[in-house]
């Protein structure tokens, strides 16, 4: 049996219809038509599937769909502020913090629900916020210090 | 495969959801359950789960501390008064894991997993089960005897808050900064003058559920915390135990360097 769900994704209300037991990350693909989110595992364990549920992060893949009716969600997709990039992904660009690619959309959102809680992390932050996100390419460096340039290029810019 | 989900205002109509149908199953925090779904897991007919608020309270008093079993371990992380849980819902996944895995499903999950069902085991803690016709409460030891049994749904654990630092938690990873349990150890140590009186320690990953190192408890009675009190203890640290063989480890290995951790755990970092 189809069951209704209304999501604001990346501010913008969107209703759709998915199968019982339907996981949020195959509503988001399949469904809405949001391919900026993938799906790795679908066991909850890489975390390439993270997305924010009313800003807090979740992994799509093993949130059940239908719990989120209502609820905002927050993809990739809707990082881009105007026509300019979001800076974490400006710096995940200078940092050379993506190879394959496949991490980048959870490392980002894992990063941007990690900055809006807190703007100006630590290290340690950084990598506690990361620590549910495989990435099998870069050894993790270069994205821990993407995130952390983001962070410190957000705070110069909101200063 | 499609399933049934269905939502009830109250946790005990969700409870008699499960006992009733076959097939049904309660979505906590949904990490292991979704997996399962995912997979198509055909014994999986219907999905139950519940709004109740009640479900997710957490009230501490200096005396006591009640976990509503939906808590998540990202609740459990924004209330200050529950430092002493920090470190071990910390040791639960990753944020966006933390922000799901509730108390309640940790005490249904299976080994390798449940760490905090071991500290709540060492806390001596006591589960309350919700049915249709109302509630009951259980050690959380019973619980975890028997949890394969039945539908079982848990409203609530409680717990006497310990004294001071009584209570240490360890959780031995081979991938950190996150990483599944080697083997977990939660330890509650209360001190009569500088003699060890009723510690209770509970082991994570070294049997099918979070399980008492009886024979160490009992080694350390009326012994102080130095290096000669805690040998006894440490030469029957894995009695009672019985590990599996997984990815992560082999039961060689977990038993093989339980004893060294839980050394550095009694002992705390500055004497090991």
């Amino acid at each position: 049996m189809k069951t209704p769900i209304q999501l604001r994704l990346n501010g913008e209300d969107v209703a759709t219809f998915a199968d019982g037991g339907a996981n949020l990350l195959d509503v988001l693909r399949y469904s809405v038509g949001d391919l900026t989110v993938k799906g790795g595992c679908w066991q909850g364990t890489c975390g390439t599937c993270t997305v924010l549920v009313d800003g807090a992060p979740r992994l799509a893949c093993v949130t059940l769909a239908e719990s989120c009716s209502g609820n905002s969600v927050e993809t990739v997709a809707g990082l881009r502020r105007g026509a300019d990039l979001h800076p974490l992904q400006t710096a995940f660009m200078e940092h050379f913090a993506a190879q394959c690619g496949y991490c980048t959309p959870g490392m980002l959102m894992a990063a941007k629900a990690l900055l809006d809680r807190n703007p100006n992390p630590t290290r340690e932050d950084v990598v506690d916020a990361i620590c549910g996100n495989i990435c099998r390419c870069t050894g993790y460096e270069p994205i821990i210090a993407a995130i952390l340039d983001a962070a410190r290029k957000d705070a110069r810019r909101s200063a | 495969m499609t399933v049934t989900v269905k939502t009830f205002d109250r946790l005990a109509d969700a409870a008699s959801a499960i006992s009733t149908e076959r097939g049904a199953h309660f979505l906590s925090g949904g990490t292991l359950l979704m997996r399962a779904v995912n997979e198509a897991d055909p014994a999986i007919k219907t999905i139950v789960r519940s709004t109740d608020p009640a479900f997710r309270h957490i009230a501490v008093s200096s005396a006591r501390v009640e976990l509503g079993a939906g808590a998540t371990m990202a609740a459990i992380l924004a209330e200050r008064e529950l430092a002493l849980l920090h470190q071990v819902a910390r040791a639960v996944g990753g944020p966006a894991v933390r922000e799901a895995a509730t108390v309640g499903g940790n005490l249904f999950a299976p080994s390798p997993y449940g760490d905090f069902a071991a500290a709540l085991l060492a806390l001596d803690a006591t589960v309350t089960l919700a049915g249709g016709y109302g509630e009951r409460e259980l050690q959380l030891e019973e619980l975890l005897g028997r949890r394969d049994r039945g539908a079982t749904l848990v409203s609530k654990v409680t717990f006497r808050r310990p004294p001071g630092d009584a209570f240490r938690f360890a959780k031995v990873t081979r991938v950190h900064p996150k990483g599944l349990s080697v083997l977990s150890i939660a330890a509650l140590l209360p001190l009569a003058s500088v003699r060890i009186t009723g510690a209770r320690i509970a082991y994570g990953a070294m049997g099918r559920t979070p399980l008492r190192a009886k024979a160490a408890e009992r080694a350390l009675e009326g012994r102080s915390l130095d290096a000669a009190g805690i040998a006894p203890a440490l030469a029957v640290a894995a009695d009672g135990t019985s590990p599996s063989d997984d990815a992560i480890a082999s039961a060689w290995w977990r038993r093989e360097i339980l004893p060294i951790h839980l050394r550095r755990l009694l002992l705390g970092a500055d004497q090991v």
